[in-house]
């Protein structure tokens, strides 16, 4: 079936439960992934990017639960999967790499080790053909020497290196969805670069959609064909990645977009003044009412501390949530 | 270089009562059983008996080196079966948590209320005299200390960020544990396990002196020491023997595991360095 998106979150809510109480981390939010698309999902430090991706995969673990909404995965509803057909899909269909490639690699088994397990445990290889595919993993993240690499540990590796091993192992399997959160936060800049630049590519060989999780809209954008925006809990703005630097229509985008360091455009234009958005993300146990980014918006209205703007979409599949977007 | 040093006299005492019961029937000079003479009873250490003779002519020194077989299977056997029932409830209850948790803590504490000699003399005078009810008796009742250690290190490594990643490319428990949670939590175990092999060697030499043990006339320190005790001031070298035997190897396995543990414990290590 052409046209089906691989992945399509509508309506989903997250809770965190404490004692008797609940409340709401994620709430309402939507958004579809096409076979072999990337797409970005960006907002500040605690707003929900993680525990979506987590629930995407299934797993959710108490205090933190999906309390509505769906999640189709390939047209099947991943909540109504068994535990065990959800593991299936981890690491096989949907992959994940994760922020800390310090301590995301098992410090006592042999890296090559490490990727051999995947082929063994979905695709039902023997260790000796496994050992020899992991060969050719770590070749195809551009690790040189891979045939001598793969007995190394990783404390042996480089955080380069290491975050390389960690695609090698997420791709193993041939995923339809790789979810990279924070892929290279822990990295510094030029190895950021070849890193994401890596990713790219290898995903776009293989036609492997991205689920690209960041607080860097700069990167993302740079990244991904659309990139969804989230507040507390709340998407509220998602656009194509230029048109959301060229006219962002959220005041919390803007302030995003206005607060990135850039060349050329802005600078020739002598606007080259960094802004930064006044204020600091609402803890999610007191959320304000109405519009979430109220208190720190310049635009705030009587109706925006009352009511949860609605949807308003914009052109080419945009779309903002705000009683005053631009 | 201290910590060497306790590694390398315990690995040598230990090996050197391995060999011994390993090779038990080309050392020793006649049969621990059947070489029984009247003629040559309890003949004192000399260089035809090095060791001795007992009351039945039987030559103590030949007795001594099988006795190595049985106190050995006893120590490694015995601690093979704590380790593993030890790691099995410590790492499940560590790694799941719950009700389960909770369950195998108790049963932890149950076990460390009750002194573990007098639960395996009960288990003991239930089955009977006898290689394998020691086995059983000495195996069930000292993994209280290895589980306890399995569950704390459980705990502490399952939010580790390998176990996450784990969890999240599709591995099932039971092979996060195997494969991500074991391999990490190994060193201190290891460690637990070797003292723990010294202590059983203990239990069996008390167990047999009680005449709970091995059944005669087969040879085990324990029971050696148990035939002794009448004789001791007429015939010393019938406890002395087997009881150097026993000192020697719970030292050597003592030895070994403070030797391991300044090289396994990464704690330990990361000091050192
Ligand atoms: N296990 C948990 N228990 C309680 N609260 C949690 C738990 N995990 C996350 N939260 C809360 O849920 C909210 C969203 O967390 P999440 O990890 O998704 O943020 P994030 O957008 O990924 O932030 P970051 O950029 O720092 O990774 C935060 O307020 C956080 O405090
Ligand atoms: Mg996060």
């Amino acid at each position: 079936m052409t046209g089906s998106p691989l992945i399509e979150v509508e309506d989903l809510r997250i809770d965190l439960n404490h004692g008797s109480s609940r409340v709401a981390a994620v709430e309402g939010v939507s958004f579809r992934i096409d076979r072999g698309e990337t797409f970005g999902l960006v907002g500040e430090s605690g707003c929900g990017k993680s525990i979506t991706a987590l629930a995407l995969i299934g797993l959710l673990r108490p205090p933190l639960s999906i309390s509505g909404g769906t999640i189709r995965f390939d047209g099947r509803e991943i909540q109504s999967l068994s535990a065990a057909r959800q593991r299936a899909l981890r690491g096989n269909r949907i992959a994940m790499i994760f922020q800390e490639p310090m301590t995301a690699l098992n410090p006592v088994s042999p890296v090559g080790r490490q990727i051999a397990e995947m082929f063994v445990l979905h695709k039902g290889k023997s260790w000796r053909e496994a050992d020899q595919l992991a060969v050719e993993a770590l070749a195809s993240v551009r690790v040189p020497a891979p045939e001598r690499r793969v007995k190394d540990y990783p404390h042996q590796l480089s955080g380069g290196m290491r975050q390389r091993v960690m695609i090698a192992i997420a791709l193993a399997c041939g995923p339809d969805l790789l979810i990279a959160d924070e892929p290279t936060t822990a990295l510094d800049v030029t190895v950021q670069a070849e890193i994401i630049e890596l990713m790219r590519n290898l995903c776009a060989e293989r036609g492997t959609a991205v689920l690209m999780i960041s607080h860097d809209l700069g990167l993302v954008a740079n990244v991904c064909r659309r990139v969804a925006v989230m507040y507390a809990g709340r998407i509220v703005e998602e656009r194509g990645s230029a048109d959301i630097f060229r006219a962002p229509s959220h005041p919390y985008t803007q302030g995003l977009v206005n607060s990135l360091p850039r060349l050329g455009s802005r600078a020739a234009l002598g606007r080259t003044r960094l802004t930064e958005i006044a204020g600091v993300v609402p803890a999610i146990t007191d959320f304000p009412a109405g519009c979430r980014f109220n208190p720190r918006c310049a635009h705030a209205t009587e109706i925006c501390r009352t009511a949860a703007p609605e949807t308003t979409w914009l052109g080419a599949g945009g779309l903002v949530r705000c009683h005053h977007h631009a | 270089m201290k910590l060497r040093a306790n590694l390398i006299i315990g690995g040598a005492l230990f090996a050197l009562a391995i060999v011994v019961g390993l090779l038990a029937p080309w050392l020793a000079h006649t049969d621990p059983v059947l070489d029984a003479n009247l003629m040559n009873a309890e003949e004192a250490p000399s260089w035809t008996w090095w060791f001795g003779t007992d009351a039945q002519g039987r030559d103590i020194y030949s007795r001594v080196v099988y006795g190595a077989r049985i106190s050995l299977t006893v120590g490694i056997v015995s601690q093979l079966i704590n380790s593993v029932i030890g790691v099995g409830l410590g790492l499940s209850a560590g790694y799941w948590g719950g009700w389960w948790d909770d369950f195998v803590n108790g049963l932890t504490n149950l076990m460390l209320a009750i002194p573990s000699l007098i639960f395996a003399l009960a288990i003991m005078a239930v089955l009977g005299p006898g290689l394998t009810s020691l086995l059983i008796a000495l195996g069930l009742t000292n993994w209280s200390f290895t589980c306890r250690l399995a569950r704390a290190s459980a705990l502490s490594l399952r939010s580790q960020g390998y176990v996450q990643a784990a969890r999240v490319l599709g591995y099932g428990d039971l092979r996060i544990m195997i494969t991500q949670l074991l391999p990490n939590m190994l060193g201190p175990i290891i460690v637990i396990g070797t003292l723990g092999m010294g202590s059983a060697v203990l239990s069996e030499a008390a167990l047999s002196f009680l005449g709970l043990g091995v059944r005669p006339p087969f040879p085990s320190w324990g029971s050696m020491l148990s035939e002794a005790r009448e004789q001791i001031t007429t015939a010393p070298w019938l406890s002395v023997f087997p009881g150097l035997a026993i000192f020697l190897t719970v030292l050597g396995l003592n030895l070994l595991g403070d030797g391991l543990r300044d090289i396994l414990d990464p704690q330990s290590r990361s000091r050192r360095i």
